[in-house]
């Protein structure tokens, strides 16, 4: 058992800090820091112009094969890669959807022509993907899915209605990849596909939710017969569970430690509040604070177990399963203890008519967290289910 | 990155599983717990001799098997989930620890050979009513033409009544905190020593009070460096704690796997219980606790193997330490809480065993600091900017 990242990573990850520093500077001073989570509204064109920044330097497509364009980096490598980034204060990455959920999709179940026709604006960092999965009636239940997909032998295209919600950075985005039922009569799980529709037709309208924050990154995606060709259904009709959740695999963890250096940044501004003032006397914010440290650098360790692998059999380890649940809620407790910290100083916003400070964004964003993603009463059924054998829900 | 086991840890965990799953069975733990020794001889012979377990982390040149503490936590873990009643975590994780730390060649050279022989021992320092501070300490020894002279009371040792062999803690005359520390070992047969069991509310694990009236010891028996001995004393507390939040990560495992399985076979409204989903997430919840105090104990058990070879990252020892027991001792006693919660009427029945994980649950946490006192001490590290 070892603790650290051989030589190798461990060069890689002073290339990246060199190149971050030599260009996260200039006209990229301003957006340091900014975007992501709760914050994705902020400096949109100067991000995506980031982007091509990052496309130029070689980092996006970075756990991408060679032979599609990407860099073959290892695990550990975009491990490093985000940790450093998010150290240096990098922006939300506009083209995360794209880089991490699309093109690994394409790349593993895309035919030529798609992977011809979409990677490369993806590792451009010029063509950025939204995700047209959840729909009113489908949050947890998500193969409840409504919208759907018909295909026309006239014109040779797939003609796509129906609604999705909760769809971020829709209005920034070229193209959704949208799961729609191919065939009508189907429920659940059968008879659905994955479609790679443009954002920009007559077809598809978008109207952002406004949060509990007063700012608006999601979006309802509304489709009334918005086309797409032929070729641009991933897999064939009825796959799109298999090529949907397919996606979902993909993570394996290796946005976790920059994930994790967010949260140290938003912790070590909690703990700077509480020493100037006077919190940091308080003998309970003293247990909680140091609580929150505890939770975060087992988060810290949970990762390195997770990129260690271990089960021979390639099901996902248990450390692995816990993982959503476990940084949702200590993330959201987070947000609490910053509220807590603050004292009466936490009801006073920046400006009217609603602008937050960071610590509030962070209050109020993060019971986003314990819902998005699997909230975590279906990370528990999960839990139970996949990882202790216990009986499986009813299914209607 | 490789922090996973290596085969051979592997090897050396599911070995001490397997034989652990034979011998330390729910009745084998029930006749050892009713005595008062709290163990059976003949058992001891058998880790000691046949599978060599004290000897684990002690170096080859003293007769040991040279391995580390990620080694010894594996293990450690597994005497948790089994609730092995035996002096190991008394002779290894206080004395064999002491010894290595704070132990000159010559005392190495004597005493460990001993221990891989089967001798048991144990430390005490804490007087009574105290906190495992420096303050813990209120035992006094004074120099004499001959050695020492050692006075006062120690309470709350583990298997004190029954070791062989005591490392102790005294402090210097009008002394008080970090200052005026000695450790000294002497055969717990000594001229002037008095030991009580103390009966405990977790039978699987023994208490005793030591009364030292007027001990005198030769100048041999001093460990260290006299009078100050506290920064070995406090890098063997944390090496200690590192070893019990194994157990305790055992205990929360096996909460689980015995509530899980109890809920799977009990019927209620015509279904397993286990297939509620109010059963279900507290048994999630539960997962939840044991895989990050297990992450939490193989972080501090490498840190503890750096500690212990003089590496630079050994300095985050005490850090490692707090955070693997703090959260630890919360996942134990959660599971084990809610362990008794799932199993119902039964979990408080004496005959489940749930009870008795329960009650190590407790006793692990108030060993060497709860979570409250251990969070403290991290606080006092981010918040006022002291070094733990």
């Amino acid at each position: 058992m070892k603790l650290s990242f051989n030589a190798q990573d461990e060069a890689f990850r002073d290339e990246v800090a060199d190149w971050l520093a030599n260009h996260l500077c200039g006209e990229f001073e301003a957006i340091r820091g900014r975007g992501g989570p709760g914050d994705e509204h902020s400096f949109v064109e100067e991000r995506k112009a980031w982007e091509q920044e990052l496309a130029s330097g070689g980092w996006t497509g970075l756990g991408w094969p060679t032979a599609f364009g990407g860099r073959g980096a290892s695990i550990e490598q975009q491990v490093i890669f985000n940790e450093e980034y998010a150290r240096a204060g990098g922006p939300g990455r506009m083209g995360h959807i794209g880089e991490t959920l699309m093109g690994p999709t394409l790349i593993a179940f895309g035919t030529d022509l798609q992977r011809e026709h979409y990677l490369p604006g993806i590792r451009a960092g010029k063509q950025f993907w939204c995700q047209g999965y959840s729909e009113p009636a489908a949050g947890s239940d998500l193969a409840n899915v409504k919208t759907r997909a018909r295909f026309d032998e006239t014109s040779q295209q797939w003609y796509i209605s129906g609604q999705k919600v909760w769809t971020s950075l829709a209005h920034e985005s070229e193209y959704c990849f949208v799961i729609a039922r191919t065939d009508p009569t189907s429920v659940g799980h059968k008879g659905l596909g994955v479609f790679l529709v443009a954002m920009a037709q007559p077809g598809v309208t978008v109207r952002p939710i406004e949060q509990l924050t007063g700012t608006s990154e999601f979006n309802e995606v509304f489709f009334d017969d918005a086309v797409c060709s032929a070729d641009d259904i991933v897999g064939e009709p009825g796959d799109g569970w298999k090529v949907g959740m397919g996606l979902l695999g993909f993570e394996r963890g290796v946005s976790t430690l920059g994930q994790q250096m967010l949260f140290q940044n938003e912790l070590d501004e909690i703990i700077r509040i509480a020493r100037a003032n006077g919190a940091a006397r308080n003998p309970a914010l003293r247990q909680r604070i140091a609580e929150a440290h505890i939770g975060l650098r087992i988060m810290r360790f949970n990762s390195m177990r997770m990129l260690s692998g271990g089960g021979d059999d390639g099901s996902l380890q248990k450390e692995a399963m816990i993982y959503k649940l476990y940084w949702a809620t200590w993330h959201r407790n987070l947000g609490k203890l910053a509220m807590d910290v603050l004292g009466a100083e936490s009801e006073i916003i920046s400006a009217a008519p609603y602008e937050l400070n960071r610590l509030q964004s962070l209050y109020l964003f993060t019971r986003a967290d314990t819902i998005y993603g699997g909230t975590n009463q279906i990370q528990r059924n999960i839990i139970a289910e996949r990882a202790l054998g216990m009986p499986r829900e009813p299914r209607g | 990155m490789e922090f996973r086991f290596t085969e051979e840890q592997e090897m050396i965990r599911d070995t001490a599983q397997a034989f652990l799953a034979e011998v330390s069975t729910p009745a084998a733990v029930r006749g050892a717990m009713v005595t008062e020794r709290g163990y059976d001889e003949a058992l001891w012979k058998r880790i000691s001799e046949d599978m060599m377990w004290p000897a684990l982390h002690i170096p080859e040149e003293y007769g040991g098997m040279g391995l580390g503490y990620v080694e010894l936590a594996a293990m450690q873990e597994q005497m948790g989930r089994y609730l092995l009643c035996s002096p190991f975590l008394a002779t290894v994780g206080f004395a064999v620890n002491t010894l290595l730390v704070a132990g000159s060649e010559s005392q190495k050279q004597r005493y460990l050979p001993e221990v891989v022989a089967g001798k048991t021992a144990t430390l005490a320092f804490m007087g009574p009513g105290s906190e495992c501070d420096a303050d813990a300490v209120q035992a006094t020894f004074t120099t004499e033409e001959q050695g020492y002279c050692l006075n006062g009371e120690y309470r709350y040792v583990t298997d004190g009544h029954s070791a062989e062999l005591l490392l102790v803690a005294a402090r210097a005359p009008g002394t008080s905190g970090e200052a005026g520390i000695s450790l000294f070992v002497l055969p717990a047969e000594t001229e002037g020593v008095r030991r009580e069991w103390l009966p405990t509310m977790d039978q699987t694990r023994k208490q005793a009070a030591l009364f030292f009236d007027n001990v005198r010891l030769d100048a041999s028996a001093l460990l260290g460096e006299e009078a100050n001995a506290w920064p070995a004393l406090a890098k063997v507390l944390d090496l200690a704690t590192i070893a019990v939040a194994a157990e305790q990560v055992g205990v929360a495992q096996q909460a689980l796997d015995s509530s899980v399985a109890y809920t799977s076979e009990r019927v209620q409204f015509g279904r397993t219980i286990a297939s509620y989903q109010a059963i279900k997430h507290k048994a999630a919840d539960m997962m939840l606790r044991a895989e990050a105090a297990r992450s939490a104990l193989y972080y501090a058990a490498c840190i503890a193997d750096e500690a212990l070879a003089g590496n630079p990252r050994g300095a985050e020892l005490a850090e490692a330490a707090s955070i693997a027991k703090a959260y630890c001792s919360d996942a134990a006693f959660f599971n084990a809480g809610c362990g008794i919660q799932l199993h119902g009427g039964v979990g408080i029945t004496a005959e489940y065993d749930i009870q008795l994980y329960f009650k190590r649950a407790k006793s692990t946490e108030t060993l060497l600091g709860n979570a409250a006192w251990h969070r403290d001490r991290l606080a006092r590290q981010l918040l006022d900017g002291e070094s733990v």
